[in-house]
């Protein structure tokens, strides 16, 4: 396989890739407590569309019981229905990520109130 | 009713945790009790639950019936029972502390807030040792980090809310990498369930997949509990947050943190990938001396007692992380010992520095001087602990220490053996430097110059129920280094467990 094949054929896994490096070089490298947060968010993001990259399938259906007008019961294949866990588990990681968020946002408010600041270098100064 | 005993332990405190809030606003005086029962009865069921498991080895309680691969699994064997108990134990002892310990530093009136949230921390620290579902261990970790990071920016400085910001930036990477991780497991292995996918994952030891998954599990939760060049957080959080908070942040978080990497390393994965596959144990190695050896050396700068206390977990976590690096069933016995031994000791030791600070108001070295006459109970009780961190003989200290030098022994690194040596000498230094101060003032001391020291020495007005808890994790010390063989019989067998066929 050629180099583009290799990308493209896996394009899914170097988007989640990129973002989390954004995610996780804003957390590093800059100052601003707020832009660190945003970098924080990205990084959370990041991993949320590895997870439902990891279950999306093409022309794929529910997996539910069909009932075909009372001649029993039509039970899709496997290959036919897309894996719901991957989405469901990414609901509980959206509820963790916004209860972090808002946690981090609360901390945000105060400590403007307290520092009159959210620059990290500023905030250092102040404290010595 | 034992047999539904696993779900209680968590179900209690987090009904109180609910319950709190609107008892709170009734009778406010009422929330000190019902915390001081939900945690008592969560300690009794964890206790059934460690003998059940001796009687008939592993529990399995399905939740809502559910059969395992598909529903969520409690499963408490030798290894979770036993750190179930002191995880309990410590929660019990901070709860009953805290009614009164949180007066000062909290505020009367946000003491009903800060109770519910604090419940929330229990419950997520029982729910991560219980369950035996990888992604269920996320969301009970991320409820015992999210109340962790409220509960260190209630602190009584400013400075606790930079630290609580700090510690939930890392502890959020730490969390994602994990979850990253089980997705990676899940992919190859499409299961959850941690029984499931130890049966799974053999095969699949050499697939580039199974290392990047263990190499973020080691990670992230590396960061949690503080392994060496990890450890930035921790001096922050553990000393701006409020005594009861950094007693329970250092006595049972870290733990628990540990005990997941523990149960990914040696439960999810075995210890047949843990030795032969990768050299972790090698990596290990290197940062457990490292730590070890740093946090004693940051420690003896410290001049403010808490935030020494707080450093000084860095090298206790270096120890843990030591015994499982060596690998032998001594040294991972020394090592789950160690677990129990650091608990009880950082948490009377957080617990007294509470006492005196409630009494004094300060955390400061110079302070403390000649408090042996003013608080001869409490600093009888720091002595004790202090011993035990140095590792004298006949404390709890000295019974891991030497589990994990004979370990290192059984394992050929006899280098390892100075190493401990030349840390507890430090642990001697800074430890001995506060006990000094507090029996032997010198004549022209500070305690003179102190006026706060010498007004509030007329009357100890501290109440009783925070006494108590600091006299039983102190006599506990003691208890434990004279009878080893309570503790050590369970932390063998759990060794044995962790470690299987090797």
């Amino acid at each position: 396989m050629d180099i583009w094949g290799f990308i493209i054929s896996k394009f899914n896994y170097w988007v989640y890739i990129t973002l989390m490096m954004v995610g996780l070089y804003a957390m590093i490298a800059k100052k601003n407590l707020m832009k660190k947060l945003i970098g924080m968010n990205i990084f959370q993001t990041a991993i949320i569309l590895y997870f439902i990259s990891i279950g999306a399938k093409r022309n794929a259906t529910i997996p539910i019981v069909k009932h075909a007008n009372d001649h029993g019961y039509a039970i899709s294949n496997a290959i036919q229905y897309v894996n719901p866990l991957p989405h469901v588990l990414m609901l509980t990681a959206i509820v963790v990520c916004v209860s972090t968020t808002g946690v981090a946002l609360a901390l945000l408010i105060m400590i403007y109130r307290e520092y009159k600041t959210i620059e990290e270098d500023e905030i250092l100064e102040l404290r010595k | 009713m034992m047999h539904q005993a696993p779900i209680l332990v968590v179900f209690i405190p987090l009904m109180t945790a609910f319950l709190t809030p609107i008892i709170g606003a009734w009778r406010k005086n009422l929330c000190y009790p019902l915390t001081i029962a939900a945690t008592l009865l969560s300690f009794i069921s964890s206790i059934g639950i460690l003998i059940a498991v001796i009687k008939n080895g592993t529990i399995h309680y399905r939740l809502g019936d559910w059969e395992p691969p598909w529903g969520i699994e409690y499963a408490v064997d030798y290894f979770s029972g036993y750190i179930l108990v002191i995880i309990a134990f410590i929660c019990f002892m901070t709860t009953v502390y805290a009614g009164k310990g949180i007066k000062k530093e909290v505020g009367e009136e946000r003491a009903v807030t800060f109770t519910t949230i604090y419940m929330l921390l229990v419950v997520g620290l029982l729910g991560v040792v219980i369950t035996g579902d990888v992604f269920n261990l996320y969301v009970f970790l991320e409820i015992q980090s999210l109340s962790a990071y409220v509960l260190v920016a209630v602190g009584p400085r400013r400075d606790a809310l930079v630290a609580s910001f700090n510690y939930l930036i890392l502890g959020t990477i730490g969390a994602t990498f994990y979850l990253l991780g089980i997705g990676y497991l899940y992919i190859i292995t499409g299961t959850l369930n941690m029984a499931d996918l130890a049966a799974r994952l053999p095969m699949l030891y050499h697939t580039k997949v199974a290392l990047t998954a263990f190499a973020l599990f080691t990670i992230g939760l590396s960061i949690k509990f503080a392994l060496f060049p990890l450890h930035t957080w921790l001096l922050g959080a553990h000393s701006e947050a409020p005594s009861v908070v950094s007693a329970i942040l250092a006595g049972a978080v870290l733990k628990v943190n540990v005990y997941a990497l523990l149960r990914i390393m040696f439960t999810v994965f075995q210890a047949e990938f843990i030795l032969k596959v990768i050299p972790v144990t090698k990596i290990f190695l290197v940062l457990a001396v490292t730590a070890i050896i740093v946090g004693s050396v940051l420690t003896v700068a410290q001049t403010n007692i808490k935030r020494m206390l707080a450093l000084s977990s860095v090298g206790q976590m270096g120890y843990i992380v030591l015994g499982v690096a060596l690998a032998n069933r001594t040294a991972m016995t020394g090592s789950l010992l160690h677990i129990l031994n650091h608990s009880l000791m950082k948490s009377a030791l957080f617990l007294i520095a509470g006492r005196v600070s409630y009494r004094i108001g300060s955390y400061d070295l110079d302070a403390w001087k000649g408090l042996g006459r003013k608080m001869p109970f409490s600093m009888a009780a720091f002595t004790i602990a202090g011993l035990s961190m140095i590792g004298v003989p006949l404390t709890v200290g000295f019974v891991s220490k030497w589990y994990l030098a004979i370990g290192a022994l059984e394992a050929g690194m006899w280098f390892i053996v100075p190493v401990i040596i030349l840390s507890s000498l430090l642990a001697a230094v800074y430890f001995w430097r506060v006990i000094e101060g507090i029996y032997f003032p010198e004549k022209s001391g500070a305690s003179s110059q102190n006026p706060e020291v010498s007004n509030s020495s007329l009357k100890d007005d501290t109440p009783i129920s925070m006494l108590i808890p600091i006299f039983i994790l102190a006599g506990l010390c003691i208890l434990f280094g004279i009878a080893a063989f309570i503790p050590v019989s369970v932390a063998e067998k759990a060794a044995n467990m962790l470690l299987g066929g090797m």
